[in-house]
């Protein structure tokens, strides 16, 4: 086994922390208080090659793999978890583009989504919910040359930000009876509904798309009729669920640089606080859960890039990381004592921040589901 | 294709400054474990140099002495869009002072043949002498700006420079061959982009040793040094407290006399 980066990875990690610390910080408290996303720093985050990243290089994009998305990722969450929320999401569109999508679509829409001119976003959750996947109510049916989308979508990150949106819908009945579709914002029908303010993640937009009798090119839909399934699944379990984790490791590594410097700067009965071994061992738990979680969610990540099935890894990585971020906010937060809840600070961010994680992206109950199947399969009677 | 000549200097991460220690026998800084990075104007000379070539097309060469250990730092510039890089690295170039170094970096402009432009940071920060570019560029017998904060590109191989000097700006008109060293106000250094940093892969890092150089070792490394180091002290930080007594009013009263005595009203 090799744990080491390359240098390649550690070029990325390198270049992404200088852009994160000297772009993004100076934006922050601005997101704290619109509760928008900074459109921006599209372009620049695009020159860097962060919002192509995985796009391949021949649709504008950049073409590495998804460990160099997630400490990419990481390093952007670090500084504000925020801004990787909303990047991963496109990433995701840009995946389900680009495994699911023709040459003319992947021609169409990949490039101006790898080069940071507009963003994307998959539209799964409807007010009815997001994990029970099967009990969507929005439709599509083909009138002529065209489809005609109606429902409502809601809790959509980037839903105000984007310029295209992968939507699924039903077309039929049963898990065969969902398709997914590519609609362009200006479609006639498509509208933004309401632009929800979270406590946490603020800079990352989450609202509502309207689909009211939306109509549709008839070569808008996304792989196979009644495919739409597989398109949800393998988005959000491969670059969803890992985009999520990657986020949650950046809050979580942002938990443990401010506890341990709070810790070694506050001094308390005349010597720093970091000295007190009940502070040492809230400092031991956060490091070991960084460190936890930093493998699982490079492992996953490397997983996908060598091909190899990992949605159980995905899962685990998702789940594990953005609990873990928030168990490790709380206790940086606790170490900060009455500081850690005064909004100067960053850590009370930090927890706010790594709530939203658990529910976005899969509900971190989702992820046991998925799990807890993975760990009960070798026990299963077979037949 | 114009030549340009950037010299970039690995120094200790100014982030782990609080971890440099002064090695009491050798009066050296002790580096061990303590992460290189670019010089942080030496950025800024990169970025002069990248704009150029971004304008108008350009060979940019990184220019470098320093231990073999510095090679990711030569690295990290070939990210930001160099397109090769030449380390000067040899046990016998260690120890040298600012004139001994700049005989090296010379000889290494040399033997890269033609060039037109060279530039620098304006001072390192661990040195801070400032006296590497003007003494390179009296060794190869160029012009030398020093505290250029602004550079623009004039008509052919022109530049317009701004320099800083103590009572405000000088605006020159000037071309190659030349060294520019820039200050921190010169532009503002880009980041390495991936496609950038996945093309740096397949650029050159060549490591030239005094073999290749062939300076007497009279001139180069401690030995060449005119430059000894005397003693290195640490400077000690105290506070001076100033207690005042007596009502607000007076207190008010003491403290606005202090503040004019001091002259800083």
């Amino acid at each position: 086994m090799d744990f080491k980066l390359s240098e390649r990875e550690e070029l990325l990690r390198k270049s992404t922390r200088e852009f994160a610390e000297s772009e993004i910080t100076p934006k922050i408290e601005a997101m704290e208080e619109t509760g928008e996303f900074p459109l921006d720093l599209l372009k620049p985050m695009a020159k860097l090659g962060i919002t192509g990243i995985i796009a391949p290089p021949e649709y504008g994009g950049v073409g590495l793999g998804y460990l160099a998305r997630t400490i990419v990722l990481e390093e952007l969450g670090r500084v504000c978890a925020a801004i990787p929320m909303s990047i991963q999401v496109h990433h995701m569109a840009i995946a389900a583009l680009n495994d699911f999508g023709t040459e003319d679509q992947k021609k169409k829409y990949l490039p101006p989504l790898a080069r940071g001119e507009t963003m994307g976003c998959v539209a799964v959750t409807e007010p009815s919910g997001g994990s029970d996947l099967l009990g969507m109510q929005a439709t599509a049916a083909l009138k002529g040359d065209k489809w005609m989308l109606n429902g409502r979508k809601c809790f959509i990150t980037n839903s105000h930000t984007s310029a295209y949106w992968v939507v699924i819908a039903r077309t039929g009945e049963g898990p065969k009876g969902l398709s997914a579709f590519i609609v362009e914002k200006d479609a006639p029908g498509a509208k933004t509904g309401r632009a929800e303010q979270k406590f946490g993640l603020r800079g990352s937009n989450t609202g509502e798309l309207v689909l009211a009798n939306c109509e549709i090119p008839k070569e808008n839909i996304l792989g196979q009729e009644g495919g739409g399934l597989s398109v949800a699944l393998k988005t959000v379990s491969e670059s969803g669920r890992t985009g999520m984790a990657a986020t949650a490791l950046g809050i979580l590594q942002a938990c443990y640089e401010e506890a341990g410097k709070f810790a070694s700067e506050r001094v308390l009965y005349g010597k720093p606080i970091a000295a007190l071994q009940a502070i040492s061992f809230y400092m031991a738990e956060i490091y070991t859960e960084l460190d936890i979680c930093r493998l699982l969610c490079y492992r996953a990540s490397w997983m996908k890039d060598q091909n190899m099935r990992f949605d159980t890894e995905s899962a685990m990585a998702k789940s594990y990381t953005c609990d873990a971020a928030a168990r490790c906010a709380k206790k940086a937060i606790e170490i900060h004592g009455a500081y850690g809840i005064m909004k100067e600070y960053k850590v009370q961010r930090l927890l706010r921040d790594a709530m939203v994680t658990i529910s976005a992206g899969g509900t971190g109950e989702i992820g046991k589901v998925v799990l807890g199947r993975a760990a009960l399969a070798p026990f299963q009677k077979k037949g | 294709m114009e030549r340009i000549i950037v010299c970039v200097k690995p120094v200790p991460d100014p982030k782990d400054w609080d971890r440099l220690r002064l090695d009491p026998v050798t009066k050296t800084l002790v580096r061990a474990g303590i992460p290189s990075v670019i010089n942080p104007l030496d950025k800024q000379a990169l970025e002069a140099a990248l704009e150029i070539k971004d304008a108008r097309g350009a060979e940019v060469v990184i220019l470098a002495m320093a231990p073999p250990a510095s090679q990711p730092v030569l690295r990290e510039a070939l990210t930001l869009g160099a397109d090769r890089a030449v380390l000067l690295s040899d046990p016998a170039f260690a120890g040298s002072d600012t004139l001994a170094t700049s005989r090296i970096l010379a000889a290494g402009i040399r033997r890269l043949g033609t060039f037109d432009l060279i530039f620098c940071g304006n001072f390192t920060l661990d040195g801070s002498t400032a006296q590497v570019p003007s003494q390179v560029a009296e060794l190869l017998g160029i012009p030398n700006i020093m505290h250029v904060s602004k550079m623009e590109l004039a008509a052919g191989k022109r530049l317009l420079v701004t320099q800083k000097i103590e009572q405000g700006y000088v605006r020159l008109e000037t071309g190659p061959p030349l060294l520019l060293s820039f200050t921190k106000e010169a532009n503002k250094p880009r980041f390495s982009n991936f496609l950038e940093i996945l093309a740096a892969e397949k650029r050159e890092i060549a490591i030239w040793t005094n073999a290749d150089l062939n300076l007497e070792e009279a001139h180069i490394g401690l030995k060449g040094s005119p430059t000894q180091m005397a003693d290195l002290l640490v400077r000690q930080r105290g506070r001076r407290g100033l207690r005042l007594e007596g009502s607000p009013e007076e207190m008010a009263q003491q403290l606005a006399e202090k503040i004019h005595q001091m002259g800083v009203i």
